[in-house]
């Protein structure tokens, strides 16, 4: 750094002695003088901005370094956090006290949509019928060979299947009861294994495990047999953890920013010890360090789990939609390349995992929040990995025009009523189908329409909630607009280029431009906003997909 | 009455199969009149309410005012030249009608020839016609002088949009601005019409003898003025009167490249040349209305103020130089003057702007409005033949904007692999390989 700075100095000192010498022999002609005296002035305001610049940013980055933001070496909040975004940073959360490093995240966006599900839980409520979609699982053989059939009757955490290339991978039953069916798809591969569970569920007991006197080894072999490997996921490309790699680090995110996303701090409420142990679990797994990510958005602090977590380095990310997606936090935190790997989990991902070791069983317990503007009753339930949608949602839906989407309405998958939420989803959606016509839509100011745009008159409407549909509010088009992803995606990259990389299929610009830094929740935001209405996710896992077969 | 609308357009719809071109025509206009009834399908589910038509169309109002005003500037241009009604005010009805009867075959003729080429494409192509031309048809009536040939016209919106566009690919995918592509096409192979001191002022002719004439007036002008005679108002009566003694026609810049600041300012008022009181192009002269409109586009973040920030600055720095440099009467216009002569800001708030032409990344945008500025104001005062700069310097931009970014996505892939690399280095675990250290125990 310091060496730029002086080639900097040196070139413009060497310009100013050229301009006046230049200037001298001309002296004849009129006006030269002239040239020197603004040439001399320009270069000398030049400098001392240059200066203050320069010194202002060394004197952040010293007192960086001392809080221990730097520590990696990295320049803190690449891109995002320039000189004079610094000068205007949020007000520092109230919780938080001085000393505590807290990255801003500018750019950014939160869709705030109507039909947040309440924070109670209703009891009332239970899925019969459950699932395990291999498709949910990324980067394993399409037909995994199956260990049970129809009619079998399986515990919870008994093995369902395993991977065809990597055998010791194994899938465990998230409940008790009857397998009722094998259902398959396109070239036969299977699609969904689905269970009816039992009124009493029964659970496999495993055996105890010291963690504290075994090996990395012993751990993994353990894991992998009570099926908690495929609660961990590995990036780049968001696959199912490799079983024999050591991860770099492993990332998690105690908050979700997505619209309507379930509010983490209330799902882990009570389960604290379960939560810890899962941490503790992770640390061992890795050779660096188990990031947890944390809300400083909002007035009152996150739960006592996250912020008292041991054994983990906190971070945390002010900022909107999406400061809370783990992808966008790796990147501030320590960046990831092809052959840099990581592993990231969920908040209940890491519950179930720790689970295994406080209650010695499978327990796929997941607390899922149902949420859209079309139920009556916005609520949180209380069921296991992969249950009915149906079951979710009896007697709660106002309107049968609807889209049940597995997950938020950005990156969530759509599903069908008796089609079954995936595996790493917490929350169920229901919103309007858009399929109708508007009258001059693209010139009238339309009240009920998210936007980044301020032709909208919502634009000057603060906190006003909208009532998402599914209309595409325009036809496809070429790309034409400039600047609006990297508007709403806070991270050093060109996402915009990016997509142009992957649809020509220029390897080397994919890799460099960060593709192997993103999976599709962090671009959904782009594929929101993009005015020629791209599918922006489909064409990033097209790019995943063509660099995971070349790696 | 939607629902009625809805219907009575389903039933004039034309069948795909046997009429294609007509389909494609039909599709055209239905979807200006309603948003389709598209779903997303995979990826998001909801989607923002922004869509193509919804940007250009914002373009497109933010030109209004410049078209009433440019309209009836043409008028007011025609009659101080003949020395009739100078007031602003005065004469408004013939000033207007007499803008109205230009530029509405201009409007009409872009219009034509640009949309049929585009609905051509779009129907050989088969998808929906696409959006661009709503802006390029908006802007090239602006961009001409109110006496251009129509049959001129007519050839280089033809070019513009096929050479520069459809040969491309078509929306989104030109390298080339459209609306100034027609334009230089024009100033290349007809430069008599659109440089000059004449064709600014619209209906004056050279006489044989030397000397200007106002053209007389056709048929449409007697239909009006019948009208005007009835309601009792003055008429524009049979034309062909001798131009002011001493009246050239000529722009503020055009005076100011001979004889520099004092002679424009013999000629014409600063308050004349802010407001846009004065001979050019049709839509370029109102300052204030521009940056009306210029704001209006920064507001609606339709156009990026970085490109046009820059270019102020660019231009600013390069004419703060030429003043010190000094070495014409050109040279030495007050910096800040030349921002009121010619048709800097147009080209800044309308023409720099264009997202697909332009640079697209953030950095890419500085650079490319700084160095439009710099090179534009370099060609309008060293350029000997033409002192305008701002079409030909976007042009010259315009194809460097691929470099630009070339080159900023270079800087931020080298950032990244730094970033990583450092990462890689500074990699020394920090707790013994949990493997093999703790069996031991």
């Amino acid at each position: 750094m310091k060496q730029t700075v002086s080639k900097g100095i040196l070139l413009i000192l060497a310009m100013g002695a050229y301009t006046t010498s230049w200037a001298q022999a001309e002296s004849g002609g009129n006006g030269f003088g002239s040239v020197l005296t603004y040439s001399l002035i320009a270069i000398a305001v030049l400098i001392f901005f240059f200066l203050i610049v320069q010194v202002s940013n060394n004197l952040l980055s010293i007192e960086a370094k001392q809080l221990g933001i730097d520590e990696e070496g990295g320049e803190v909040g690449p891109g995002n956090e320039g000189f004079l975004g610094r000068l205007f940073q949020p007000k520092r959360p109230a919780f938080l006290d001085e000393s505590t490093p807290v990255t801003y995240l500018r750019r950014g966006h939160d869709i705030a949509l109507e039909g947040e599900a309440a924070l109670s839980i209703d009891e009332s409520v239970q899925a019969t019928t459950y699932a395990v979609q291999p498709p949910n699982f990324l980067g394993i053989s399409p037909i995994p060979k199956m260990l049970v059939e129809e009619g079998s009757e399986v515990k919870a955490g008994d093995h369902l299947f395993f991977d065809k290339t990597r055998p010791e991978m194994k899938w465990v039953a998230p409940v008790s009861g009857e397998v009722i069916g094998i259902e398959r798809g396109a070239k036969r591969a299977i699609t969904a294994v689905t269970i009816l569970a039992d009124k009493e569920q029964q659970y496999r007991e495993l055996s105890a495990f010291d963690l504290d006197n075994s090996s990395r080894e012993q751990l993994v072999e353990y894991l992998l047999d009570a099926g908690a490997w495929t609660l961990l996921r590995q990036r780049p490309f968001n696959v199912v953890a490799d079983y024999n790699e050591v991860p770099r680090d492993i990332f998690i995110s105690s908050f979700d920013t997505a619209p309507l996303a379930p509010n983490l701090d209330f799902v882990v409420e009570g389960q604290e010890a379960a939560f810890q142990k899962g941490l503790d679990v992770l640390a061992k797994l890795t050779s660096g360090s188990v990031y947890l990510g944390l809300n400083a958005n909002g007035e009152t602090a996150p739960a006592k789990a996250f912020t008292e977590a041991t054994g983990v380095k906190q971070r945390w990310f002010h900022g909107k939609h999406p400061a809370g997606n783990v992808g966008v936090q790796i990147h501030h935190t320590k960046p990831i390349s092809l052959n840099a790997k990581v592993w990231t989990l969920g908040v209940q991902e890491v519950l179930t995992l720790g689970k295994i070791f406080t209650e010695q069983r499978f327990n796929a317990e997941r607390i899922v929040a149902v949420t859209g503007a079309e139920l009556k009753k916005p609520v949180y339930l209380k069921t296991k990995a992969g249950a009915k949608i149906a079951d979710l949602l009896k007697d709660n839906l106002a309107n049968d025009h609807v889209r049940y989407i597995s997950g938020d309405v950005l990156s969530g998958k759509r599903k069908e009523q008796d089609s079954y939420l995936n595996y790493y989803d917490d929350q169920l959606t229901v919103v309007e189908e858009g399929d109708d016509y508007a009258l001059f839509g693209w010139l009238l100011p339309s009240f009920n329409t998210p936007s980044i745009s301020t032709t909208f008159p919502s634009a000057l409407i603060p906190d006003m909630k909208f009532k998402a549909e599914t209309n595409t509010h325009g036809e496809r088009r070429a790309f034409v607009v400039t600047g609006n992803y990297e508007s709403v995606l806070p991270m050093d990259l060109y996402p915009q280029e990016l997509m142009k990389s992957i649809l020509v299929g220029d390897f080397e610009k994919m890799e460099g431009l960060g593709l192997p830094e993103l999976v599709e929740e962090d671009v959904a935001l782009c594929e929101f906003v993009c005015v020629s209405k791209q599918p922006v996710q489909q064409i990033l896992r097209q790019g995943l997909d063509t660099m995971r077969e070349q790696a | 009455m939607k629902n009625a609308l809805l219907k009575a357009l389903k039933r004039i719809e034309p069948d795909k199969a046997k009429s294609p071109f007509m389909h494609t025509a039909y599709d055209a206009f239905f979807t200006f009149a309603f948003t389709p009834n598209l779903t997303t399908k995979d990826g998001v589910h909801i989607r923002d309410g922004m869509d193509l038509k919804r940007q250009m169309v914002h373009v497109v109002l933010a030109l209004q005012v410049l078209y009433l005003f440019g309209t009836y500037n043409i008028g007011h241009q025609h009659f101080v030249a003949l020395g009739e009604y100078t007031g602003f005010l005065q004469g408004v009805h013939l000033k207007l009608i007499y803008g109205l009867i230009k530029i509405i075959p201009i409007f009409i003729v872009t219009h034509v020839v640009g949309l049929g080429i585009e609905f051509y494409y779009a129907y050989k192509k088969g998808h929906g016609v696409e959006e661009g031309f709503l802006v390029s048809g908006a802007l090239i009536p602006l961009i001409m002088p109110p006496d251009i040939p129509l049959w001129i016209l007519g050839v280089s919106v033809a070019f513009a949009v096929w050479i520069g566009k459809e040969a491309f690919g078509g929306t989104g995918m030109n390298i080339l601005n459209i609306a100034l592509l027609s334009r230089v096409f024009v100033f290349f192979a007809y430069p008599t019409y659109i440089s000059g001191d004449e064709v600014w002022i619209a209906g004056i002719e050279k006489a044989a003898e030397g000397g200007y004439f106002g053209q007389a007036y056709g048929a449409v002008y007697g239909f009006f003025d019948n009208i005007f005679a009835g309601l009792g108002l003055a008429t524009f009566g049979a034309g062909g009167s001798a131009v002011v003694d001493g009246y050239t026609g000529a722009t503020p810049l055009a005076i100011a490249s001979k004889e520099g600041w004092g002679a424009v300012t013999e000629t014409y008022t600063t308050g004349q040349m802010l407001w846009g009181t004065i001979p050019g192009s049709i839509g370029e002269s109102s300052k204030p209305l521009i940056i009306v409109g210029a704001l209006f586009l920064i507001i609606t973040k339709i156009a990026d103020w970085k490109i046009m920030v820059s270019m102020v600055f660019g231009a600013a720095v390069m004419a703060l130089l030429l003043n010190a440099w000094g070495a014409t009467e050109f040279m030495e216009v007050p910096w800040y003057y030349q921002f009121y002569m010619g048709s800097f800001l147009f080209a800044m708030a309308f023409m720099a702007t264009d997202p697909v032409t332009a640079s697209a990344t953030s950095s890419g945008k500085w650079i490319y409005g700084f160095l439009i500025g710099f090179v534009g104001m370099i060609v309008r005062v060293l350029n000997p033949a033409y002192p305008e700069g701002w079409m030909l310097a976007i042009l010259f931009m315009n194809v460097f904007a691929p470099l630009i970014d070339h080159y900023v996505l270079q800087a931020n892939i080298n950032r990244r692999a730094k970033r990583i690399k450092a990462i890689m280095k500074s990699e020394t675990p920090d707790k013994p390989a949990p493997a093999t250290a703790q069996v031991q125990a």
